[in-house]
């Protein structure tokens, strides 16, 4: 199918307009036709990319409307361009979609109960934005599908509790500054270069020299900001942890892996592709200062994940950390960092999308994420344990998982770049989320409080009831994805070079440095 | 099959010695044997204890059938390769068994066996709960040891390294308590410090300058490459490898040991005696001999300065190991100055010296494996775990205390028994590289073990307990305990008898 880029989102657009129509006739429809239509945009999805993987180019384009280009500048019409950066983040969107739809059953009809007509159409809009905001090809319309996606975003943190609500007030307020900066600088791009196609920006800035142009620095700059205020970046953080803990399960499951990343890609694409390396690195003005941003952001967030009693939220601290990590891999501007960055956009969504599927199961037999009602968690649901500890230890980044093989890059590229400190506050942030996670394995393993009293009578007894420690695993319809979560992060692990190999590709004709040899 | 090539002695360098290369699948199924043993175990469960149990020691028979099949292999001077998956383009995730290599792998899964039955034993005697976990994450550490036997290049060996750390945590907090919380957290933190914050920048590093970061870090074809690095380079690298791979227990890295005390017996006789901490000098001994090589650690100095960190390890461990009086904490440090002697071995970068640490691998585990057999026997039959409590418990338990006995000259190194070989190569590769204050050091050491060890004999066999009244009961404790204490005890008479295969293999005999 030729236009299968198209179908990305148009499956999740029809889906959520079907829910919305027929969730009014009867609530129980919407759960299907969603899963239905994830399914659909995954298949879609995949064959975008093989088609990219396939054409001599290594992308695929799709001229909404059919409207006609010109030649130069390009001109009016909506391009949508997957290359092999766009398709791949597309399908971990779209993929990351199907597995919290098929999620969604329990956790929706419980915390949001009879709102299900409301909620799955958010739900696929969502998707829609995120995938739309990875295909694209048109720096305007990406400021529309960022919207979509903000929009969709607010409506399903606040659909739950009250509480939320306050958390979604205040992730609107910096999400709208965010998306306003970025429009901000696209409106002086436009000005100087009269294209939005991101393509026809690169190739105005490369014939009419603007690489010097004030104009041009500073919508950089605007758009550079709005994109680190929309990706959690450190000091920018704040609306973060409030709406991930306090959104409904599934939301957060849809947008703890996704929305960060998406503008993480977003970064990348505007560095690489609309600015161009040249323009982006060589000028000095914030090329030398933001790698120190990088270390400051990477370690206060790992320090406030350290201080948090609660799974979501020391989650939700991670994610500004990860965040730190994938930009700092692009900032200290190498080819072994980028496909650091990339790769770890990839595997990160994954980790967290791990993590957060597991903290939903905990949270409905627990009732709390608190750390104090861990104890005993293993014998009660192993399978879970399982899956929220692979998510666990590709965090830390423990081979084989994939999280191991990101560090990886991520590490050389800094060895390469010597950038000294990128590399040792990785170190720093690595035994970090080691302390992290072997503290949540003692509190599940062993019968000791915080302060280091013995709960049990020793050998094994936790203090607690049979009743407590009673095998009793999660519902299937949650336990399957969060297996299959588990799966996709121990397998791209092990195929990471299936991976790499078409992240070289999108890099190879960037001619980023990669070190001379010692 | 690729082409043979005649091993002769007339070609003694390294470059063109290129042995005769058999593709296998042996040592994958050595490595994911326990895997299939582990879902038995589980499926079997708590509530049926025999057939659990069964699954275990099939699981550690198959295991060491497999391995020993090999031995004939690897003895006509082939080697073995499997190819299991492509970690980066142009490093595989490559099995090989060689000499040294498939020693570690049989002392490892050989003494899986006597372990095993050994644990049935103490386990049903101390009424332990969670024994499926237990064996379960047994099973996954033989495992991950047989994939440190089988690396061969040094992301391989740092994937199953890393693999080791993580299956042995369950089984270091198995009490579930306080202790095992500061147990645990000591393991942890030491391991995982050093194997993420040195061992991990220093591989990266190799990986990314070698060859225009095409290199493997095959263990048999890019041994020397590092020699391409300036000479400070070169040390930094030495000491981030030797410390980043902290399961040899090489001062000031060794806290974690004594602190892992806190587990099970068996635990620590095969793991911590055995398994992890060999895992830890066999790195150490591939990342000298392989990584290194002898060339290029003859023209550094660096390699001096670890010399003396060994050799300071082995006296200052001794002299701690006198003071203790719980006896599996004597052992813990006496465990540490014996793996001294490993990575004294390596250090001396000599072909007698680095055959020497192989050796010691297998003599110090069989003997090291029946004290703390011993010291685990003693405790379900008595409850006892001080040294000071054991007076008169040579005549109610002779045979352990006979083996212990055994176990004890044994590490101190007399004749006839294996201890023996292997310090005697050491000391030779000393004096072969003029390294005479080398020789004195293992003398003193020598003499500490005396004094930490025989005392121990002594007290049970010639002092009388006052306290005894004749009628406490103390007998031996269960079969399942004694036989397999025996039967390494033997095993340390056995290994200086039937050396000759061993010194084949550890590279000392043609």
């Amino acid at each position: 199918m030729d236009n299968a880029i198209a179908w990305v989102l148009l499956f999740p657009l029809i889906g959520s307009t079907a829910c919305a129509l027929l969730g009014m006739v009867n609530r129980k429809l919407c759960y299907p036709i969603s899963v239905l239509s994830m399914v659909a945009a995954t298949w879609a999805s995949v064959e975008t990319l093989f088609q990219a993987v396939a054409s001599p180019t290594a992308e695929v384009s799709y001229i909404f409307g059919g409207w006609v280009l010109d030649l130069f500048p390009r001109g009016v019409g909506i391009e949508f361009r997957a290359d092999l950066l766009g398709a791949l983040i597309a399908l971990v969107v779209v993929g990351v979609g199907l597995i919290v739809s098929m999620y969604a059953k329990l956790p929706v009809e419980k915390e949001t109960p009879k709102k299900e007509a409301l909620y799955y159409p958010l739900f696929l809009l969502q998707i829609t934005g995120l995938a739309g905001i990875a295909l694209t090809g048109d720096a305007f319309n990406l400021y529309v599908l960022i919207e979509v996606a903000a929009l969709t975003g607010y409506g399903l943190i606040a659909i739950g509790s009250n509480r939320a609500a306050a958390a979604t007030f205040n992730y609107l307020i910096l999400g709208t500054i965010g998306a306003s900066l970025y429009l901000l600088g696209v409106g002086y791009v436009y000005i100087k270069t009269g294209t939005l196609n991101m393509v026809g920006i690169q190739e105005v800035i490369a014939t009419n020299g603007l690489h010097d142009s004030p104009t041009m620095q500073v919508a950089f700059v605007l758009i550079g900001l709005g994109i680190l205020i929309k990706m959690a970046f450190f000091p920018f953080h704040a609306w973060l942890p409030n709406a991930y803990s306090s959104a409904p399960t599934t939301t957060s499951c849809l947008l703890a892996p996704l929305v960060t990343k998406v503008m993480i890609y977003v970064m990348i694409r505007m560095v690489l592709t609309v600015f161009g390396v040249e323009f982006s690195f060589e000028s000095t003005l914030w090329s030398e200062f933001m790698p120190w941003l990088v270390v400051i952001a990477i370690v206060c967030a790992a320090v406030m994940a350290l201080a948090q009693r609660e799974i979501k939220k020391m989650l939700a601290y991670l994610i500004v950390a990860e965040v730190g990590y994938m930009v700092g891999g692009v900032w200290i501007y190498n080819y072994y960092g980028l496909i650091g960055s990339i790769f770890h956009i990839i595997s990160d969504a994954c980790m967290t999308l791990c993590l957060f599927l597991a903290t939903g199961i905990i949270l409905r037999a627990c009732k709390t994420t608190h750390f104090d009602g861990l104890r005993g968690l293993f014998s009660k649901m192993p399978l879970t344990m399982i899956g929220f500890f692979v998510g666990g230890f590709s965090i830390i980044g423990l081979p084989p998982t994939c999280g191991f093989f990101s560090k990886w890059y991520l590490i050389t590229g800094g060895m390469v770049a010597e950038r000294w400190e990128y590399m040792v506050v990785l170190m720093f942030s690595t035994m970090i989320m080691v302390v992290l996670f072997f503290r949540l394995i003692e509190r599940i393993h062993l019968a000791v409080s915080e302060s280091g009293e013995d709960l049990g009578k020793g050998h094994g007894d936790l203090g607690l009831t049979k009743e407590q420690t009673k095998f009793e695993e999660a519902p299937l319809s949650m336990l399957i994805p969060l297996l299959l979560a588990a799966s996709i992060v121990m397998i791209i692990g092990i195929y990471n070079q299936e991976v790499v190999d078409q992240i070289e590709r999108f890099l190879a004709p960037f001619n980023l440095p990669k070190g001379t040899g010692h | 099959m690729s082409e043979a090539v005649v091993i002769g002695s007339i070609t003694p360098t390294v470059e063109l010695l290129a042995p005769w290369v058999v593709e296998d699948v042996r040592p994958l199924v050595a490595f994911l044997v326990p895997w299939l043993g582990m879902i038995g175990i589980m499926w079997a469960g708590e509530k049926r204890p025999n057939l659990r149990e069964t699954f275990t020691l099939v699981a550690a028979v198959i295991q060491s059938t497999v391995v020993l099949s090999m031995v004939p292999v690897i003895l006509n001077g082939a080697i073995i390769e499997c190819h299991v998956w492509q970690i980066f383009t142009h490093v595989p995730l490559l099995l090989r068994v060689d000499g040294p290599g498939i020693l570690f792998a049989c002392v490892a899964s050989l003494l899986w066996i006597a372990t095993t039955v050994y644990a049935i034993g103490y386990m049903r005697g101390l009424h332990e709960h969670a024994q499926t976990r237990f064996y379960s994450f047994f099973a996954l550490s033989l495992s991950a040891t047989m994939g440190v036997a089988f690396s061969a290049n040094l992301l391989t060996i740092y994937i199953f390294y890393e693999m080791l750390s993580i299956s042995t945590f369950p089984l270091v907090t198995h009490m579930q308590d306080k202790n095992a919380r500061t147990g645990g957290r000591t393991y942890l933190g030491y391991l995982l410090f050093t194997s993420l914050c040195l061992l991990l920048p220093a591989l990266s590093w190799c990986y990314v300058w070698l060859d225009g970061g095409k290199v493997t870090m095959d263990f048999l074809t890019d041994t020397g490459k590092i020699g391409f690095f300036t000479e400070p380079t070169q040390i930094i690298l030495l000491v981030l490898f030797t410390f980043g791979f902290a399961k040899a227990g090489l001062m000031p890295f060794h806290s974690w040991l004594p602190g892992a005390m806190v587990a099970p017996t068996p635990v620590s006789a095969l793991l911590h005696a055995v398994a992890v901490v060999k895992v830890g000098v066999f790195c150490v001994y591939r990342v000298y001999a392989d990584v290194f090589g002898s060339e290029v650690l003859a023209k550094m100095d660096g390699e001096d300065w670890m010399m003396m960190v060994a050799c300071a390890t082995i006296l200052i461990s001794s002299l701690i190991a006198l003071s203790q009086d719980n006896l599996k904490r004597r052992l813990a440090f006496s465990t540490i100055g014996q793996l001294g002697y490993i990575v004294l071995g390596a250090t001396l970068a000599t072909e007698q010296g680095m055959g020497g640490a192989v050796l010691h691998i297998a003599m110090h585990a069989c003997g090291k494996i029946t004290l703390f057999f011993c010291a685990g026997a003693i405790f379900v039959a008595t409850g006892k775990k001080y040294v000071s409590e054991m007076r008169g418990l040579g005549r109610k338990m002779p045979i352990t205390m006979g083996a212990f006995l055994i176990g004890s000259l044994s590490v101190i190194g007399l004749p006839p028994l294996g201890g023996f070989i292997s310090k005697w190569y050491l000391a030779m590769g000393a004096l072969d590289r003029d390294a005479a204050w080398v020789v004195v050091v293992l003398l003193v050491s020598s003499l500490l073990n005396v004094f930490y060890l025989l005392p121990v004999a002594v007290t049970a066999f010639f002092r009388k307990d006052e306290t005894d009244n004749e009628s406490n009961g103390i007998k031996e404790a269960p079969w399942a305990c004694v036989v397999p204490l025996a039967l390494t005890a033997v095993g340390c008479f056995v290994l200086f008898f039937l050396s000759d295969p061993l010194l084949r293999l550890a590279g000392i005999k043609d």
